[in-house]
């Protein structure tokens, strides 16, 4: 039996379709059985496009990428996120944490200064260090509080103010929070500039976790500048401002660099992130305000009482006094430096 | 009351853009906005097809859910309107709605959005119907004079429809079912959580 060429080339061609038909794309030109194109068979429906991919898109004469996308389901799922799970951890975050503080005070108190006041000062924070912390801090505030609003303020705060009142204030509310978050960037950037060094990892922070971080009276917990408590809150305050700046930016110039997924994307990590941010500096108030003693004036007057230096910076104190020594002994100045 | 809907037969498309254009004449719309859009899908390839698309007056709106201030509000009819007095141009529920309807007049760098604007379904906004005010911030109200919307009521192909959801679903299932294929309705799973089974 002899295979003519045509034969031969017949089966490599019908081989050939076998092997590309799973690749060949779905909307190839479908034929009916008398010949003609199959409109039906060739269209791609709705729900396999949505299979392949999370959104349709196609052509438009609009020239704008976003017009171009026909239908985007996922809208749907950041509702969700925005009304049930971001309410539900926002609430419980940051209410868990209040309660948590309020339990702490009832149950610990407020941190005495175990030998009390001596009454001499040591200078902890210079003037700069105070009005960088002081900047980031109101912004941080003002930003916390409209951009709560923004999530909550119709739950909270319509039903008591009304419609028209609650609109403008929050149309008020979303341009502070537009142009303050300039200043906690500033804010930001300067404190890590000035603290970073001292907030670097070293040996003591392991001694003063161990040692309970001071809320044991009967153990001392040795500590340089900042404590090992300060130094997470500093990382913490570096890692969360970053990426609330970077999705803040995303958010504040709409689609120039990112398409709709990416601005819903921008949208939780600037959501979830600013929630866990808020409630780390609600603890962190509650430690330099009511939940120790001696703690405010580092950044109210900038400076400590001597003897709370002692229980809660006391290789720093020691620092700050060698440097003092060392001063009055090459006859300079008296003054401490302002580190 | 009926529930209205839109529904685009897709295979009857032919995009032209005169839904585009009448809806942007009927409600004298700034440059800049489009309310209504044809997006073509597969361009020059089989199967191509294209949608018009707009607001699809969804049912729980998720841009209504969203909206911080809940400027939102749905009629009796199922069409999802909002008060542009009460708009803060958030920008949220572009975000949130599936079918890219809500539309802004500025660029929207540090939040100067300004008022969001979307497709009405013909039927105004919050104001007195058809008076100035309505028609400056909303456009005409059509619904109010009894007319269904003006893009679908103008479709030279019959395509797009507009009306009670039932009806329009029944008509588009016996166009299906005479013709012999359908590509589906466009939007309706996402919007109403059904679609039409032919």
């Amino acid at each position: 039996m002899t295979t003519s060429p045509s034969h031969i080339r017949s089966i490599i061609f019908a081989l050939a379709i076998l092997i590309a038909m799973p690749a060949m794309p779905v909307l190839a030109q479908q034929l009916g059985p008398d010949g003609a194109p199959n409109p039906t068979a060739s269209v791609v429906p709705e729900q396999k496009l949505l299979q392949q991919s999370p959104r349709i898109e196609g052509r438009i004469d609009i020239p704008s990428e976003r017009a171009r996308v026909l239908m985007q389901p996922a809208g749907r799922q950041w509702d969700h996120f925005h009304e049930i799970t971001l309410h539900w951890v926002g609430a419980i975050v940051i209410l868990g944490m209040i309660a948590l503080l309020g339990a702490a005070y009832l149950i610990i108190g407020r941190l005495r200064i175990s030998k009390g006041r001596c009454g001499h000062k040591v200078l902890r924070f210079s003037s700069f260090e105070r009005f960088s912390h002081w900047l980031t801090a109101a912004s941080f505030v003002v930003l916390g509080l409209t951009g709560l609003n923004i999530t909550f303020g119709k739950i909270v705060l319509l039903p008591i103010f009304g419609p028209e009142a609650f609109s403008s204030m929050s149309e008020a509310a979303k341009y502070v929070h537009n142009y303050v978050s300039a200043a906690f960037v500033i804010g930001l950037v300067l404190i890590v500039a000035l603290w970073i060094k001292d907030n670097l990892p070293r040996k003591a922070d392991i001694d003063w976790i161990k040692q309970g971080g001071g809320f044991i009276k009967s153990k001392h917990a040795p500590s340089g500048r900042f404590n090992a408590g300060e130094k997470l809150v500093f990382w913490f305050a570096l890692g969360a401002g970053a990426a609330v700046i970077i999705s803040g930016c995303l958010l504040i110039f709409p689609f120039y660099v990112t398409d709709i997924a990416g601005m819903q994307i921008a949208q939780v990590v600037h959501a979830v992130i600013a929630v866990l941010f808020i409630a780390v500096i609600i603890a962190h108030i509650y430690i330099g305000t009511l939940g120790m003693e001696g703690a405010f004036e580092a950044m109210a007057t900038g400076e400590v009482d001597l003897n709370w230096a002692k229980e809660h910076h006391d290789l720093w104190l020691e620092e700050q006094l060698a440097k003092e020594r060392l001063a009055a002994r090459s006859g300079q100045s008296s003054a401490v430096p302002a580190e | 009351m009926a529930r209205v809907k839109f529904l685009c037969d897709a295979d009857r498309c032919i995009e032209c853009n005169a839904c585009v254009t009448a809806c942007k004449n009927e409600h004298e719309v700034p440059w800049g906005i489009n309310r209504r859009r044809v997006v073509t899908i597969n361009d020059g390839k089989p199967g191509e097809r294209s949608v018009s698309m707009a607001c699809m007056h969804c049912t729980d709106a998720p841009c209504a859910a969203v909206c911080p201030v809940s400027c939102f509000y749905t009629t009796a009819d199922g069409v999802v309107l909002h008060s542009k007095d009460l708009c803060i141009g958030c920008g949220y529920c572009f975000y949130a709605c599936p079918f890219g309807a809500p539309q802004y007049p500025k660029v929207g760098n540090f939040g100067s959005r300004g008022k969001m604007d979307k497709c009405t379904y013909c039927a105004g906004g919050p104001e007195a119907d058809s008076t100035p005010a309505e028609y400056a911030k909303y456009g005409a109200n059509r619904l109010a004079q009894g007319k269904l919307p003006i893009c679908a009521e103008m479709c030279s192909t019959k395509s797009l429809l507009a009306g009670d959801g039932a009806i329009i679903a029944e008509i588009y299932k016996e166009r299906v079912m005479k013709r012999g294929y359908g590509s589906g309705a466009w939007g309706w799973t996402t919007a109403y959580h059904e679609g039409i089974a032919v």
